[in-house]
């Protein structure tokens, strides 16, 4: 078991003619990820990677069955992609492309309500279940199989846990990486709830970083609902109030969204923070061996 | 990106929103010729730099003749402002606003921002208006009045009439106020803002509903979208290392210490900082050569870098996913040739390509200090700086 998808995921690759598209798509057959299919605009009826490519994502669906979609399309026409995949009733799109103007993401969540589609990004790395199914630009050697869930708002961070957990003989779950943007389709609490309910997930990283309250709401509903130990670290304590730190959404303004208030109230909702980006799998290991959990954890 | 109070003024005008008359200056002539012009009793002496508090550091004076516009004006303009947005630094003024003074009764706060938690752009009202909202916020919660608006629809006729009512704008009144609001929301809207602040709002002894003052921020990731607000961009007001860096789509943001450092990713750029200081360092620059670097890229962040004499050592801390070691490798050892490199550089690199990257480095002749992970690098460079 894991959480959004599995070896049975079929995907399609929107945007996938162009070179990061292309260079991914490779990787992610390579990994064993079910690549059904690509879709650019024009291009439909030609073949890459030994992979159909479509006009349209409604045509993709019908001809493949696909029921994921990865997005690799250029910012000014990546709302609309999102839309696109949304109109197709897939069950999950997962939004790579980032520098997407936000005013156009608020206009896809409202589309969004009510729709059976579960975003993920934009501005992420992806979802990876490893050794079954890898959707977007992870690393994927430095995954092992197992029973940890990492979910962040930074790609890099992520892989930074999933290589030391990995390093460690832990193996994960999936790992889920929600992305930097204000605006995002799967926040914290979508993907913890998820691996609350999945029996494979044991424990849970969460990476976080400054700007914005989604940790802090995060945090009170682990305590409210979360039976599986959590632990956490938060990026940007040295960051300067006001000044945006790369991610649209890192940003500590008017006295908000400060790291030292989102490890406060993770501390005071049962997360463990860890003190350095180091130590975020040793600090797990300390917990899992609190919990009696270590040995069922440890893969390899 | 940010504009100036009078170029904010100059966009709320074309959606109909009420501005008072005034005239940009960029020395002590010009602004004595704008107050001619303007011809009013009492005008306004504004510094325009892109920070607030501006009042408070002595860059607002009201004049009530034209010698003291000239008194007024020679004083501010070349004037180093310190705000508590400046830094401590401060802003050096070139240019000023001269604006018709106005006879205001009361003032109130309007803005607009987007509200992460429900992905919708709100409007913020408050009577307590000329002061820092986020002290009503925190002291008087009560007296902020938020509506959400639809993206569908649009700031609608009876939000804006209720949020005009709550604050208690004077009935007769509250039609030009309602005006004023669908203005700011269609001004957001089509100019792609991140933030649209009135503060303050007021109304006048004769009945006028006006923005004092304008605080406009864009979306940088819709500038390619919005040419005329582009064209609005000072770079005097920005560093000068960040603009050579956004030249590049380079993330870039100056700090005050001597450790610099170049990352992929925002998160693990921030976390790099987190860890160098952690160690008793003290990050010179937050870099996030992002995702699709190429070689060329990854060769002028190193520059940038360069660039700031503080820097007595550089951490290169990759881990690469859409960003590809070799890449890094690349674009380092080349812009070690080309700017010959005199301080110790520690490198990490993970990831995509991560052989093909190291064997790269090795092969140079470029006396680099590998590390074996994120902690291991950040000791190492503090260390090597002392």
């Amino acid at each position: 078991m894991s959480v959004f998808i599995n070896k049975d995921t079929k995907v399609i690759v929107q945007g996938i003619t162009g070179s990061t598209a292309l260079f991914h798509t490779k990787q992610m057959l390579e990994y064993g990820t079910q690549i059904v299919g690509g879709v650019t605009p024009g291009k439909g009826g030609t073949e890459v990677e030994g992979v159909p490519v479509f006009n349209t994502v409604e045509e993709a669906v019908k001809a493949t069955g696909a029921n994921a979609s990865v997005i690799y399309v250029p910012a000014p026409f990546a709302a609309d992609a999102i839309l696109e995949a949304v109109d197709a009733e897939l069950d999950l799109a997962i939004c790579i492309t980032e520098h997407i103007p936000v005013l156009d993401m608020v206009k896809v969540k409202r589309y969004m309500e009510g729709k059976k589609t579960r975003l993920v990004g934009p501005n992420c790395p992806g979802v990876i279940t490893p050794d079954e199914c890898k959707i977007g630009i992870m690393p994927g050697y430095i995954h092992t199989k197992g029973h940890v869930g990492v979910v962040s708002r930074s790609g890099t961070l992520t892989y930074e846990a999933v290589h030391q957990l990995s390093q460690a003989g832990i193996g994960q779950s999936t790992a889920v990486g929600i992305g930097g943007d204000p605006v995002n389709g799967t926040n914290f609490i979508d993907v913890l709830k998820a691996f609350n309910e999945d029996p494979e997930t044991y424990a849970v990283i969460m990476i976080g970083e400054i700007g914005g309250t989604a940790e802090e709401e995060a945090a009170e509903w682990v305590k409210a609902n979360m039976t599986k130990p959590v632990v956490g670290f938060i990026g940007g304590r040295t960051a300067p109030p006001g000044k945006r730190m790369g991610h649209a959404g890192a940003i500590i303004s008017g006295g908000k969204g400060t790291a030292d208030e989102k490890i406060r109230v993770m501390n005071e909702c049962g997360i463990q923070v860890a003190d350095t980006p180091s130590v975020m799998g040793e600090t797990l290991i300390k917990v899992l061996k609190e919990k009696g959990l270590y040995d069922q954890c440890k893969t390899h | 990106m940010n504009i100036h109070e009078y170029q904010g003024k100059e966009v709320l005008r074309q959606y109909g929103v009420a501005v008072p008359n005034g005239k940009v200056a960029y020395t002590v002539e010009e602004a004595v010729e704008a107050a001619k012009e303007l011809g009013t009793e009492v005008c306004v002496v504004k510094a325009q730099i892109h920070a607030g508090g501006r009042g408070k550091a002595g860059g607002v004076k009201v004049a009530k003749n034209l010698d003291e516009v000239r008194t007024y004006a020679s004083e501010i303009l070349g004037k180093t402002l310190v705000t508590h947005q400046t830094g401590p630094e401060g802003k050096e003024v070139k240019r000023l606003l001269i604006e018709e003074g106005c006879d205001i009764k009361k003032e109130y706060y309007i803005g607009l921002v987007l509200d992460r938690a429900t992905s919708r752009v709100v409007l913020m009202a408050s009577e307590e208006g000329g002061t820092e909202i986020e002290e009503v916020a925190e002291q008087t919660p009560e007296k902020i009045f938020k509506e959400e608006i639809d993206p569908v629809l649009g700031l609608t006729a009876f939000q804006a009439r209720r949020i005009a009512f709550n604050i208690n704008i004077p009935s007769e009144l509250v039609g030009q106020a309602v005006k004023f609001m669908m203005g700011l929301y269609r001004a957001y809207i089509d100019k792609d803002c991140s933030i649209a602040e009135i503060n303050p709002l007021v109304v006048t002894g004769d009945g006028k509903v006006m923005a004092l003052d304008a605080k406009l921020n864009f979306d940088s990731n819709a500038l390619y979208r919005q040419k005329d607000i582009m064209a609005l961009r000072d770079l005097e007001e920005e560093d000068p290392k960040e603009i050579e860096a956004s030249k590049y789509d380079l993330s870039y943001i100056s700090l005050d210490g001597n450790i610099g450092c170049m990352v992929n990713g925002a998160g693990l750029a921030m976390a790099t900082m987190d860890i160098v200081k952690h160690y008793g360092g003290d990050p010179a620059n937050f870099l996030d050569v992002g995702g699709g670097a190429t070689a060329e890229k990854v060769t002028e962040a190193f520059k940038i870098i360069l660039s700031d004499k503080n820097v007595k050592g550089i951490f290169v801390n990759i881990f690469g996913g859409i960003m590809k070691c070799d890449v890094i490798a690349t674009g380092v050892v080349e812009a070690a040739k080309q700017v010959g490199l005199n301080v110790p550089l520690v490198v990490r690199l993970e990831g995509t390509n991560v052989e093909l990257g190291k064997k790269i480095l090795a092969e140079s002749d470029i006396d680099i200090i590998a590390a074996e992970s994120m902690a291991d690098g950040a000791q190492k460079i503090v260390s090597l700086v002392g």
